[in-house]
């Protein structure tokens, strides 16, 4: 397996679908290039950082004028 | 994908049958994430706090259609989405690309091109919420076709399948723009997290 192939398949291996012969040629050319090895680990990472980034609490006001949108809904079904 | 409360169940049946309390507690443990989910995918502040009502009054008017085959907040993500997407749509209607047309896959645009090793724990390199604002946006600055991707799969983490179900899109056609976002981004977040 070259790099290209490795970017190509990168996703997959990082999603844990490749089968156990990619898999092991794979994790064979990691082994021997840095380069591809720190792509693969840094892509980890990046979606580890996406993966536990926490919502941030509503902006001023957004939560107040949902609230406000619903309530004229639900009065609204009441009548 | 946020904790899902544990008695979701009963708070639908309840919300169905006119219980406006049960509806608020759904409310609230959704709405974080479906501002977040918004704001990412149509990039303005505006556009997503208007997504979040109509998402919220949609799910209201049409509770009585929410089955139950899938999670409630699968359905409201999929209001959500929709509604994300008619913003984009709108706001850029002058060079508007559905985002199921195929994405030309050029190997060698995808090969990475800087290739510099991060240090060992990067979000401790930054306060949270920094490093949430530092995320967002880069992740504006993709393309809408490769950001709703990442914001399903990655920060949502639906599966591949799930994500290609909420937004119409083909498994192999998910996957590859999966591909070049995760690699586009990772790129874009060399400069905060590079060694030394
Ligand atoms: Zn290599």
């Amino acid at each position: 397996m070259n790099c290209q192939e490795v970017v190509r398949w990168l996703t997959d291996y990082l999603d844990g679908e490749l089968d156990a012969t990619l898999l092991e040629t794979l994790e064979a050319h990691l082994r021997d290039c840095d380069d591809c090895r720190i792509v693969v680990d840094t892509t980890r990472k990046t979606i580890e950082l996406y993966c536990r980034c926490e919502p941030l609490p509503l902006p001023p006001g957004v939560r107040e004028r949902l609230d406000a949108a619903l309530a004229r809904r639900l009065s609204q079904r009441g009548a | 994908m946020p904790t899902h409360l544990e008695n979701e169940t009963e708070l639908v049946a309840e919300a169905r049958a006119g219980s406006a309390e049960a509806f608020t507690t759904l409310v609230n443990q959704y709405d974080r994430n479906i501002y977040r989910l918004a704001l990412n995918i149509t990039g303005n502040p505006e556009d997503a706090e208007d997504v979040l009502q109509e998402t919220f009054l949609k799910a209201y008017t049409n509770l009585g259609r929410f089955e139950g085959h899938s999670r409630f907040y699968t359905w409201l993500v999929r209001i959500g989405v929709n509604e994300s997407l008619m913003k984009l749509r709108r706001r850029h209607a002058d060079r508007w690309v559905s985002l199921d047309a195929p994405v030309e896959t050029d190997e060698q645009e995808t090969l990475p091109r800087e290739v510099e090793d991060w240090g060992e724990n990067p979000e401790q390199q930054y306060a949270r919420r920094e490093l949430a604002d530092i995320l967002a946006e880069e992740l504006r600055k993709l393309d809408p076709a490769f950001r709703t991707v990442i914001v399903l799969r990655d920060m949502e983490n639906f599966s591949t399948e799930e994500t290609a179900a909420l937004l119409n899109l083909s498994v192999p056609a998910v996957k590859s723009r999966l591909l070049r976002a995760r690699l586009k981004i990772r790129e874009r977040l060399n400069k905060y997290f590079k060694r030394g």
